[in-house]
């Protein structure tokens, strides 16, 4: 069996340092069953959060290597074990301690959404109907698991620190599976221009890059949400015919 | 067990925990623009070796003003400033140029490897001041789609050119059907334009997207055919980008002698 050495940030958000822990690399090993063993056997205190270990929760969110992750789901056998691997927090957000960042400013963004507003039902029983290929679209956005690692990578968070100006890709997503869903009749183009800011994302797709669900964020939600905002305010032409159509 | 202390928060330009060559891709791609732009802008201001028989550089298409028989309203126009090299070129390139430079794509393509804003995925950026494309100058971005209706009427005059290439003219002065090497350039060249501008994000919007309810299953089908070409967006974007400088290399080595037209029909 393979030595593998993590490296691990411990600390809060006052201090820390990074540290070296040695482990036996087994076969179908993953970084979360590694952390788990230097908790049961070497730093009982290590804070973590997980929940499923299947790809399914989003809570063992973390930085390896540098590259937001799920633990659970990065095999050691994907890693060069020949050098210490670093496991992190994720870095745009408060750190709570070690491991455990504070995701709280994902959920407060995410009340500041417009909620769905279905259209009157279509039958007196109260049921709508809706056409396969028009629910197709917003089924993609239904994957995420809300592991907050594509907030973690985005520059817009991560690097400017725009929490409060800027909902992210994740809450863009869920603006995108609200706003196309073929019931709703609720507008959010407002919003997104004016609170939710999505001018500041300039599309570098780093978190399609890191989502575990492989949902295409900017090609298929950001972008898509970017257009509806251009109908709305920076079409010349457009706004010229709402002024005559009212 | 060893500690090392190394601070948390990301503060420095190029600063991150990636092993891998990030810098690689912003290089690749920093490079490949830079030489097209250079080449692009050289080509451009010639103004001479973008015909060749029935071979019309795409850079020079369509020719409003310059070659008094073949341009459409005749030689170089009397409002033509005298301190301005007079080329073909220049009088329409700005729109597949603007096309490009709002293009989704390479937005998110030139903002790393030009702007390092970010270099890179997780790494450190130069600057701690971020507008975005939130206001000016960055907020015109959002013009593209003026610039893809200019795109799908330039398509139109490029396919027209690869018809005209089809037809040369013989010992004796008359047009003749034929297919040369150049032929086959352009109409490459068309191919890979239409399957970049049509697989526009706003095209895709306009299209069908723009719609929570698609009302009829063609505006379905023509969603999912520009949602097709769209998912390969980058890759079309590049290979076009790399065959309309080959399409002006070809024509002008063989303008200038220094290529020759293979005919193959
Ligand atoms: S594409 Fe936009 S939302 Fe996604 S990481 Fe880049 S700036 Fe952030
Ligand atoms: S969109 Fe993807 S990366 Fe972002 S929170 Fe959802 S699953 Fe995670
Ligand atoms: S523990 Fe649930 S996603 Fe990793
Ligand atoms: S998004 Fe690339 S051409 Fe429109």
């Amino acid at each position: 069996m393979a030595q593998a050495t993590f490296r691990i940030w411990r600390g809060d958000s006052q201090n820390g340092s990074f540290q070296d822990y040695n482990v036996e690399s087994a076969p179908g090993m993953v970084v979360l069953d590694a952390v788990h063993d230097i908790q049961g056997s070497q730093a009982p205190d290590l804070a973590v959060r997980w929940n499923c270990k299947a790809g399914r929760c989003g809570s063992c969110s973390a930085e390896i290597n540098g590259n937001p992750k799920l633990m659970c789901m990065t095999r050691m056998s994907t890693l060069d074990l020949s050098q210490p691997i670093t496991v992190e927090p994720m870095r745009a957000f408060p750190l709570v301690r070690d491991l455990v960042a504070h995701v709280g400013s994902n959920y407060r963004a995410k009340k500041s959404i417009r909620p769905f507003k279905p259209r009157p039902p279509d039958f007196p029983d109260g049921t709508w109907r809706m056409h396969q290929r028009d629910v197709d679209r917003v089924q993609e956005f239904r994957k995420c698991i809300e592991c907050f690692l594509c907030q973690d990578v985005c520059h817009v968070l991560r690097n400017h620190g725009l929490h409060e100006q800027f909902i992210g890709p994740r809450l863009f997503v869920y603006s995108a599976a609200l706003e196309m869903h073929p019931l709703d009749t609720e507008s959010r183009a407002g919003a997104l221009k004016h609170s939710h800011g999505i001018g500041f994302c300039n599309i570098t797709k780093c978190c399609t890059k890191v989502c575990p669900e492989e949902i295409t964020i900017t090609d298929n939600a950001i972008i898509p949400l970017k257009e509806r905002v251009v109908d709305e305010y920076y079409d010349p032409i457009r706004r010229l015919f709402r002024v005559f159509t009212g | 067990m060893s500690s090392i202390d190394v601070p948390l928060r990301q503060g420095r330009f190029g600063q991150t925990s990636r092993r891998d060559l990030w810098w690689v891709q912003p290089l690749v791609v920093f490079c490949a623009l830079s030489a097209f732009l250079i080449y692009a802008n050289w080509a451009a201001f010639q103004g001479e070796h973008f015909r060749f028989g029935p071979y019309l550089s795409p850079f020079y298409s369509p020719e409003l003003w310059g070659d008094p028989v073949e341009s459409w309203f005749g030689a170089k126009p009397a409002w033509w400033p005298g301190w301005l090299p007079f080329s073909a070129a220049i009088i329409i390139l700005w729109a597949p140029a603007g096309f490009r430079v709002t293009c989704y794509y390479y937005r998110g393509a030139y903002y790393k490897a030009f702007w390092a804003d970010p270099p890179s995925c997780t790494v450190g950026e130069p600057r701690t001041h971020y507008r975005g494309e939130n206001s000016f100058p960055l907020i015109v971005q959002n013009i593209h789609r003026y610039f893809l209706y200019l795109a799908l009427i330039f398509l139109f005059f490029l396919a027209h050119d690869v018809w005209k290439a089809l037809w040369f003219t013989d010992s004796a002065g008359a047009a003749t059907f034929g297919i040369g090497v150049g032929t086959l350039v352009l109409a490459v060249n068309v191919t890979l334009l239409g399957g970049y501008a049509l697989g526009c994000h706003s095209l895709r919007h306009l299209i069908g997207g723009r719609r929570d309810l698609f009302t009829s299953n063609t505006r379905r089908n023509a969603y999912v055919c520009v949602s097709c070409l769209n998912r390969r967006h980058m890759l079309w974007a590049w290979m076009s980008l790399f065959w309309v400088a080959f399409s002006d290399i070809y024509v002008r080595l063989c303008s200038m002698g220094i290529w020759t037209d293979w005919r193959l029909l």
